[in-house]
């Protein structure tokens, strides 16, 4: 169940949609920041809310990079794996973050504090190789600097 | 020289409503809403030769005119703001600095277009753009130029900001109107172009941020004026160069169109970072094919890159230095290609992941010399893919082969890549 606030948030952005499944991406990111991922229960409500199946919202929620469908941990690395980061040195530092953080690029380490992703292009190809942390881009950044960003998140927890 | 869409721009931050307003900011819509006629701010943009700074490249005003003015219901504009093509993050660097370009150039197209309703589609990661449209939206309204009755003129506009999710394939735009409606982004058939039945079944434009940002220049100063700021007589306009790669200064610029590959790299460029070697770059993109040292003075515009074996694309150049394998090079574009493919068709779907692994042995040094064959065969019939996706992908493969045959041929004869891979983080 979400918070009846939640709930009315979201009827609202689905009522001010011009057909309510137009609010489809929006309902899920809200789902997805409230539960942590899609679950199977947040993709149910979404159908609820926008008048879908839950097969529908499958449908959608499988299609998006940034929609997830199993469990993440609370800090999501995306590290930019597209050409202009691989020039760069996007392999080398994709390496570095399995290394440090002791899981392979696709994984969740033990005390759900980070998963790592690689992902395509993030749109900061001048200052390769990039890394996205929840909503912030950081790049260039070395190998050096990435071990430093995860000391600093595991300090102060998730974001 | 003349900056437009830089022009307004204030150091590592957003430029304000009031300092966009001291420059001159929102008087083309002042003036088209009180001297012209829709008709004229879609001749005007005819006469400019603005062409679509998507990729596609094609003429903006003719776009807007395929849309029949007659039909029942409503008519859409929706900006393009899926800028998720590798190598290219112009429309970033625009919004992040000035979003009022694009919402005073979406409302004179909306003007022009007789649309009411607008959306702008921004990918993930575009965060603080989306912030900054938002904000910007928000403030135009206040000021009167934005929503109901603008100017007093009788024209309203909605325009709303819808924020993506992450998949390559929704900027392309029949797949972006399904996304927008909250349908699974696979392309739709064409025709019908979306100029007659596109969002919800309603005639619809779809044009890039960068496009929609020049209309207010095009409209304050006159087509003329705008098309004699190419650095040749035949190019319209200025162009966002994003630069990334083995360069000295990776960043995006305002240039002339139809600046050369060498002015951009030697010139604000600086060009090579030390050390480095130009070799090669991809002009436009991922989907474009490579520009060797023999294009260095090939004028970087539509025509004059098309016929020089490419495409100007994005203006997203991507330059490789002597220590880059170019088979690593393509093998990475098509892993990229093979994982955005929506799945919808089969020779994108099945064919890609073929090329990949094909790609992949020869990289690994086990690599046949039918091999080659194979490459050139799938270049050829990816042409017959649902939608452009995979004739793009397609576009590094054939320069690989038309251009880097031999170093092809050498990883085939010695059973290894030539190449060490160029792990060479500088920072």
């Amino acid at each position: 169940m979400i918070p009846e606030s939640l709930r009315q948030e979201l009827q609202r952005r689905v009522a001010g949609a011009v057909t309510p499944r137009e609010a489809a991406v929006d309902v899920m990111k809200e789902l997805q920041r409230h539960y942590g991922w899609l679950s199977d229960e947040a993709a149910e409500e979404a159908a609820g809310l926008l008048g879908l199946s839950p097969l529908q919202v499958e449908e959608l929620a499988t299609f998006y990079e940034m929609i997830y469908r199993r469990p993440v941990g609370r800090n999501v690395i995306h590290a930019c794996d597209s050409i202009s980061c691989w020039a760069m040195g996007g392999e080398t530092l994709l390496r570095h973050l399995e290394q440090q953080l002791g899981i392979e690029a696709g994984g969740t380490t033990r005390d759900g504090a980070f998963t790592l992703l690689p992902c395509p292009c993030l749109g900061n190809c001048g200052n390769g190789p990039t890394i996205m942390i929840g909503d912030r881009l950081f790049g260039p950044v070395s190998p050096e600097q990435a071990g430093i960003l995860i000391h600093e998140l595991q300090r102060h927890g998730a974001d | 020289m003349e900056l437009v869409l830089f022009r307004h721009n204030r150091p590592g931050r957003m430029t304000s409503f009031d300092e966009y307003r001291a420059d001159g900011g929102f008087n083309a819509l002042t003036r088209a809403l009180g001297e012209l006629s829709p008709n004229d701010v879609q001749q005007a943009v005819i006469d400019s030769g603005l062409r679509g700074r998507g990729g596609a490249g094609f003429p903006t005003g003719r776009k807007w005119s395929f849309v029949p003015r007659d039909l029942p219901g409503p008519r859409y504009l929706i900006c393009n703001s899926d800028e998720m093509e590798p190598g290219t993050y112009k429309d970033r660097v625009l919004l992040e600095h000035n979003p009022w370009l694009l919402i005073e150039g979406m409302t004179l197209a909306c003007y022009a277009l007789g649309v009411n309703h607008a959306f702008i589609f921004i990918r993930r990661g575009y965060e603080q753009a989306a912030v900054n449209l938002r904000q910007g939206i928000a403030e135009a309204r206040r000021a009167g130029l934005l929503g109901e009755n603008i100017l007093k003129s009788g024209f309203s506009l909605e325009l709303d900001v819808h924020q993506s999710a992450g998949r390559y394939i929704c900027g392309e735009e029949t797949a972006l109107i399904n996304a927008l409606e909250g349908i699974r982004a696979n392309p739709r058939a064409k025709p019908p172009f979306p100029a007659i039945k596109g969002l919800w079944g309603q005639p619809t434009v779809v044009n890039n941020v960068e496009t929609l940002s020049n209309v207010p220049a095009i409209i304050a100063n006159g087509p003329a004026w705008w098309q004699g700021l190419a650095a040749t007589p035949e190019a319209a306009g200025t162009k966002l160069f994003c630069i990334s790669g083995h360069v000295a200064n990776p960043e995006c610029f305002e240039l002339p169109l139809g600046t050369t590959l060498g002015e951009i790299i030697d010139g604000p460029c600086g060009g090579m970072r030390p050390g480095s070697r130009f070799k090669a770059c991809i002009p436009g993109g991922a989907s474009t094919p490579f520009f060797t040292h023999e294009h260095w003075d090939v004028a970087m515009d539509f025509d004059p890159v098309a016929k020089a074996g490419s495409r100007l694309g994005t203006g997203g150049i991507i330059v490789f230095d002597q220590s880059t394998c170019m088979v690593a090079v393509t093998l990475n574009l098509i892993r990229f290609f093979a994982r955005e493919s929506c799945g919808w068709c089969t020779p994108c779907r099945e064919g890609l992941p073929f090329v990949r692994h094909i790609l992949e042995k020869i990289e690994n040094g086990s690599g046949e010399a039918g091999d080659i064959d194979i490459l050139r065969e799938h270049v050829h019939k990816l042409n017959y893919a649902f939608c452009a996706l995979a004739p793009g992908a397609m576009g590094p493969l054939e320069g690989l082969l038309r251009l880097f045959e031999d170093e092809v041929r050498e990883h085939i004869a010695k059973g290894a890549c030539p190449f060490t891979t160029p792990n060479l983080c500088q920072n």
